[in-house]
């Protein structure tokens, strides 16, 4: 079977990962910036899974697809309490900025 | 025995703590009585396992033991001998009372009186554990309502004194976990076992790793006793506590230092404990000398006691370190007999502050006027905390300088001048508490209440008691005592 | 009979217990609890005694603790010298406190006073029947708090206060010498009891070094309690409590007490003779400077302190020597005329309402049973025959006569005893004779109750009589009733002479200043001011006292000061420090979480780098 070679995939994947971390650390809407955090759990998805199509010599070729499923089910819940969170915080401040959450500051 | 006391004994208190909790809030009352019925009943357990002590066996009894952790070699192993056994008692004989002292309370009391009950959980298990992790745990596990009884409901510093009190004894728990763990690894044996480990320390363990190790334990168990000069958190603990706390504060848990040293560090490394005894010895006198001169210094009367706790610990570190027959055993009689006096002298202080609210002693005077029985306990409590013959307090001292004078002969003849300044520190804290006239302002002021009589009445007996029959301690601790010697000394 | 002793201080302990929980409900009644209770052992002590002189003894004991591999026991005995003093103590005891209920009427800590005095006796009593150290001890020590608590009776007024805490700490000070040699003791025999100690050291095998020091030890405690130089300056001042107490524990029982230590652990002393010298010198000392501080005394009672301070010192004197018979026997005699003296002077200040001897004169005519018995208590003080202490003294002066280690004692014994009759006799003459010199006290005074009346009469029999038991035309049965292996020492009547010819010129010279008048005292002052000023300043011991008072002080505050800024400072130093590194990692912390983010990213790129070019 003639495919696409691996690094098509791996390319994609990090420029998904690039584009996520990019927004996550320069955006400031709150809700962009979990967006990116999206993308960059997607992108170690694409990478799970090509790698699990790929390596097929040892042990089952499943391990990585079920660990993306897995990181799906957390992404799905991380979002549920991330924007919960974001709700609370926007009900509260009636704005978005992620600037101006810097309740931390020492 | 199918019924698992010990694990009564830990528990119940955090199971009536439980309960409690579904108390609301708001009926303090209903709260009050049932955290002092449930102090009420490891007393009983105690009292039920009183005969078995009776008969003089050296060995651990009513063990349980259970795997916790196995493959790492923890397991929940209680048990409890002569040496533990006065120490539970005066545990579950001072909460009771400690807790009716809380009664006049009337801030947070749900908080107050359940972090009480945790507090007894922990102090219970930290004396019946015999697993390294288990006793970890309970160890650690006191601070933690320890931290929020002084930091919520103290005096005015509350908060630095709670921090101080957390992050010093924290300090010495640490250092005692990396001894455990250290301990555990040179031995190379898949056990926590206090017992076995102590059995296998000798001979798997290189002798410059256990001298860290001992010093490593030792250094933790000494900031808990405390140990010159590590005894800085005592004094604003104390003063900072309120009563109640101030009352289990220095009747049980400074015990917890100088019970594990002679648990734990001692009998582990009986060869490092008698190369460092003229040290520790040394430490002891410190303490003895150093917290009387301290204490007759102070204004605060709260302080003072508190600095007579640092000056009596030192017998029983002093009695340790000598190693014989007689001063261990004035050394563990110390440690009840302190704890019953210094619970005293505390709600005595509670008591005239409450009416005062001062402790300066040089406001307060001619107390034993203006309240004479209050003055007439704390006459025989400071007459029991100077060492008179007839009470508690003689008996420790007495027995420990007795066994020590022909092991280290120039400390105890240093130690005579520390009971003379012990004297006149207390005699100092009568003349200027309760001697005189009163001012105007405290001139009319309520007489100790019942409620406060049942209170201290309870210890002024075990104080005369313990004086006159010393047999209820000593017979229990008499064969650990001649274990625990021949083990220092046979082995060295 | 002597097997039921504990039922004679037991009878007191009960009475302390019924007043401490009931007294409150009968008042000024309650008093009689006590006297009744009192009365009852004083019929057993007398029925004991009575059994001890038809060969009765008793051993009573029970293990007390077991201590390691050794068993300590618990007990009391009773023999000859237990029985007889058992007996004075319960005289003295029930005679003090029927002159209580009198001279304590009013007085609003009545039921304390009362409570506090039968705990002291049932210490005494329990003191005098110990078989053993520890239970000595206790019982000891509890005459010690009782001894602070009535000192400080009227502790509203910090004065009393003050001189009850110096009783407690001077005392302490030699107690603490006390248990160093218990330890030492028990360390070398393996037991507290006097009879199994006696039992070692008579093997011979002791270092006599050894016993010296123990033997000094157990002096200290006796110096302490006895008032013996230069532990003597709490004594004084205890009288700052009421009189009925003086009598009893600062007269008659607890400071006798030290003697009785010394008598008890007598062989222990026997085979030290370096300590015993120690005792005999100490006790001449003493017994000549408070009898010389005692001459220039103002204060009826302190005056008597001081005369107490110098029996004492007669009385160590005697053991010292090896008299432990006439020791025991000045003991005896002493407790009866001394207590009768205190009691006298309290009548006198009860009556007066003031202790200066230059405001009273003349109360013989207004006080004539207190005078009169005062009297017959000064002249067995002073050692005039027969009364009770001219027997006890001329056997005191005897022994020390036959001391051959150093005869100076004996001259200083001479001189005590001739300042003895003169203090003594100027004292009956200011408070009784002469003219009245303030006559608002005079006015005012009265005899007092029978009540009181009564313990003064009955007092004054034995302090007349007692001697008789020991008198030689008696054949000193008391010294061979008390130590049937006594060796008495050669009679002499140059010391008899001399016995008699001092305390007669003390008297006559007393009479011939302070009743007749030959010196101009004001001019004779001026002359001897620097010797004056030294007696009037107590040889200045209580300066030396308070010198060393002050540098304890001093240091206590300097190692409190230490404590807080070296010890806790490096403490809370070390917290500042950590707290400071924490400001400074503060600006660190921006609360952006995106610029952790880029941290964190960046960390982790570089670290991925590195780990590449490392060829990982």
């Amino acid at each position: 079977m003639i495919s696409i070679p691996l690094t098509y995939f791996l390319a994609a994947g990090a420029a998904l990962f690039g584009l996520g971390l990019y927004g996550a650390l320069r955006r400031t809407n709150i809700i962009t910036v979990l967006m990116c955090i999206e993308l960059m759990l997607n992108a170690v998805n694409i990478n799970f899974i090509t790698f699990s199509r790929y390596i097929t010599s040892t042990g089952s070729q499943v391990t990585g697809q079920v660990f993306s499923v897995f990181i799906m089910a957390v992404g799905a819940a991380e979002v549920a309490v991330g924007l919960a969170i974001i709700l609370a915080w926007v009900r509260r401040r009636q704005q978005v900025n992620i600037n101006e959450i810097n309740n931390l500051r020492g | 025995m199918t019924l698992p006391v010990l694990s009564l004994l830990i528990f119940v208190p955090l199971i009536g703590a439980a309960i409690g909790l579904l108390i609301p809030a708001d009926q303090k009352a209903s709260i009050k009585g049932w955290v002092f019925a449930v102090t009420l009943m490891p007393l009983v357990l105690v009292g039920i396992m009183w005969p078995s002590f009776t008969g003089g066996s050296a060995g651990m009894q009513f063990t349980e033991n259970i795997p916790w952790v196995p493959s790492l070699g923890i397991s929940y192993n209680l048990g409890v001998d002569g040496l533990s056994f006065p120490l539970i008692a005066l545990t579950a004989f001072v909460f009771p009372l400690a807790t009716a002292a809380a009664f006049g309370f009337d801030k947070r009391v749900k908080e107050f009186f359940i972090l009480i009950l945790v507090l007894e959980t922990a102090v219970m298990g930290v004396f019946l554990a015999l697993d390294y992790i288990l006793f970890y745990v309970f160890w650690e596990a006191v601070l933690i309502p320890m931290y929020f009884l002084i930091a919520i409901w103290g005096g005015s510093r509350r908060e630095f004194a709670a921090i101080k009190f957390l992050i010093y004894t924290m300090v010495g728990s640490l250092l005692m976990l990396v001894g455990i763990v250290a301990l555990y690894l040179a031995t190379g044996s898949q056990t926590f076992s206090i017992t076995e480990l102590a059995n296998l320390a000798s001979s798997k363990v290189s002798s410059t790793w256990s001298v860290w190790i001992f010093l490593a334990l030792f250094l933790g168990f000494a900031i808990k006793v405390p140990v010159w000069p590590f005894h800085t958190w005592l004094p604003d603990a104390h003063v900072e506590a309120p009563t109640p706390i101030s009352v289990i504060l220095a009747a049980i848990l400074l015990k917890m230092g100088t019970y594990a040293i002679v648990r734990i560090s001692h009998p582990t490394f009986p060869e490092i404990a008698q190369y460092f005894a003229y040290a520790l010895g040394v430490l002891g006198v410190i303490n003895i000398i150093y917290g009387a001169l301290a204490a007759m210094a102070q204004k605060d009367v709260k302080k003072l006691v508190a600095y007579s706790s640092v000056s009596h610990m030192g017998y029983v570190l002093l009695g340790v370190a000598a190693a014989t027959p007689e001063s261990v055993s004035g050394a563990v009689f110390q440690m009840v007999s302190h704890g019953v006096i210094s619970a005293m002298l505390f709600l005595l202080v509670g008591i005239f502050y409450d009416r005062t609210h001062t402790r300066d002693m040089t406001k307060l005077r001619g107390m034993a006027v203006a309240a004479p029985t209050a003055g007439v306990i704390m006459t025989f409590a400071a007459m029991g905390n100077l060492g008179l013959p007839g009470l508690s307090g003689f008996i420790g001292e007495f027995f420990t300088l007795l066994g020590t004078l022909n092991v280290f002969t120039t400390l105890v003849y240093v130690t005579l001048i520390g009971l003379v300044l012990t004297a006149a520190f207390n005699l100092l804290m009568l003349y200027r508490v309760l001697m005189g006239k009163p001012r105007e302002e405290f001139a009319v002021m309520p007489d100790a209440s019942p409620r406060e009589l049942f209170t201290l009445v309870p210890l002024m007996a075990a104080t005369l008691l313990l004086g006159l029959w010393p047999r209820l301690i000593i017979d229990m601790t008499n064969p650990v005592v001649t274990n625990f010697v021949s083990r220092l000394t046979g082995g060295a | 009979m002597p097997h039921n002793a504990w039922a004679i201080p037991g009878l007191a302990l009960l009475a302390y217990a019924l007043i401490v929980f009931f007294g409150r409900r009968f008042g000024e009644r309650a008093a009689f609890i006590p006297i009744i209770a009192l009365g009852g052992s004083f019929v057993l002590a007398v029925i004991n005694l009575l059994a001890v002189i038809g060969g009765a003894t008793a051993e009573v004991r029970f293990d007390w603790l077991h201590l390691g591999e050794r068993t300590i026991t618990m007990g009391y005995r009773v023999g000859p010298v237990e029985a007889v003093v058992l007996f004075m103590v319960t005289l003295v005891s029930l005679m003090v406190l029927l002159f209580s209920k009198g001279y304590m009427h009013g007085d609003a800590k009545f039921n304390r006073f009362f409570a506090n005095v039968t705990l002291f006796i049932t210490g005494m009593l329990l003191l005098v029947i110990a078989d053993n150290f520890l239970l000595f001890l206790v019982a000891w020590e509890v005459m010690g708090l009782c001894s602070y608590l009535l000192i400080g009776h009227w502790f509203e007024d910090l004065d009393n206060a003050k001189a009850a805490m110096k009783a407690f700490l001077t005392t302490r000070l030699g107690d603490v010498g006390l248990m160093l040699g218990v330890w030492m003791l028990f360390l070398a025999t393996g037991s507290f009891r006097f009879d199994e100690i006696t039992k070692e050291i008579s093997k011979g095998q002791m270092d006599v070094a050894f016993l010296t020091l123990a033997a000094l030890a157990l002096f200290s405690g006796a110096v302490g309690k006895s008032a013996q130089v230069p532990l003597h300056i709490w004594l004084p001042d205890a009288m700052a409590g009421p009189t009925p107490v003086s009598a009893l524990i600062h007269a008659a029982t607890m400071v006798a007490a030290g003697v009785f230590l010394v008598a008890r652990s007598f062989p222990i002393f026997q085979a030290a003779p370096d300590a015993m010298l120690t005792v005999a010198v100490i006790g001449a000392i003493t017994a000549l400077m408070a009898a010389l501080i005692a001459t220039v005394q103002t204060d009826i009672k302190k005056s008597l302190a001081y005369s107490t301070v110098s029996q004492l010192g007669f009385m160590m004197l005697a053991l010292g020597v090896g008299g432990f018979a006439a020791g025991i026997f000045h003991l005896l005699t002493h407790a009866f005329f001394k207590a009768l003296l205190f009691l006298g002077s309290g009548s006198v200040i009860h009556a007066a309402h003031t202790q200066e001897m230059h405001k009273m004169g003349g109360l013989f005519r207004k006080l004539p049973v207190t005078g009169a018995t005062f009297i017959i208590g000064t002249l067995a003080l002073a050692g005039i025959p027969p009364l009770a202490g001219f027997f006890s003294k001329d056997e005191i002066l005897l022994e020390a006569f036959h001391f051959e280690r150093a005869p100076i004692l004996f001259w200083m014994a001479v001189f005590a005893a001739f300042l003895t009759a003169y203090y003594m006799t100027r004292s009956v003459i200011l408070t009784f004779f002469g003219k009245p010199r303030d006559h608002h006290v005079y006015d005012h005074a009265h005899e007092s109750p029978p009540i009181m009346a009564l313990p003064l009469l009955i007092l004054a029999v034995p302090a007349v009589f007692a001697g008789l038991a020991g008198a030689p035309f008696a054949g000193s049965w008391l010294q061979h009733f008390i130590d049937p292996h006594v060796h008495l020492p050669e009679p002499s009547g140059f010391v008899q002479n001399v016995a008699i010819g001092v305390s007669v010129a003390g008297i006559v010279v007393a009479f011939l200043i302070y009743q007749v008048g030959i010196l101009n005292r004001q001019a004779a002052i001026r002359v001897l001011k620097p010797v004056y000023v030294l007696f009037k300043q107590k040889f200045y011991f209580d300066h030396v006292a308070m010198g060393i008072v002050a540098v304890t002080v001093a240091i206590s505050r300097f190692v409190a000061t230490v404590d807080k800024w070296v010890v806790d400072g490096l403490v809370n130093g070390l917290g500042w420090f950590v707290f400071q590194m924490g400001q400074g990692a503060r600006r660190f912390a921006a609360g952006s979480a995106q610029a952790y983010a880029m941290v964190m990213a960046l960390a982790i790129a570089v670290g991925l780098f590195v780990y590449q070019a490392m060829g990982g």
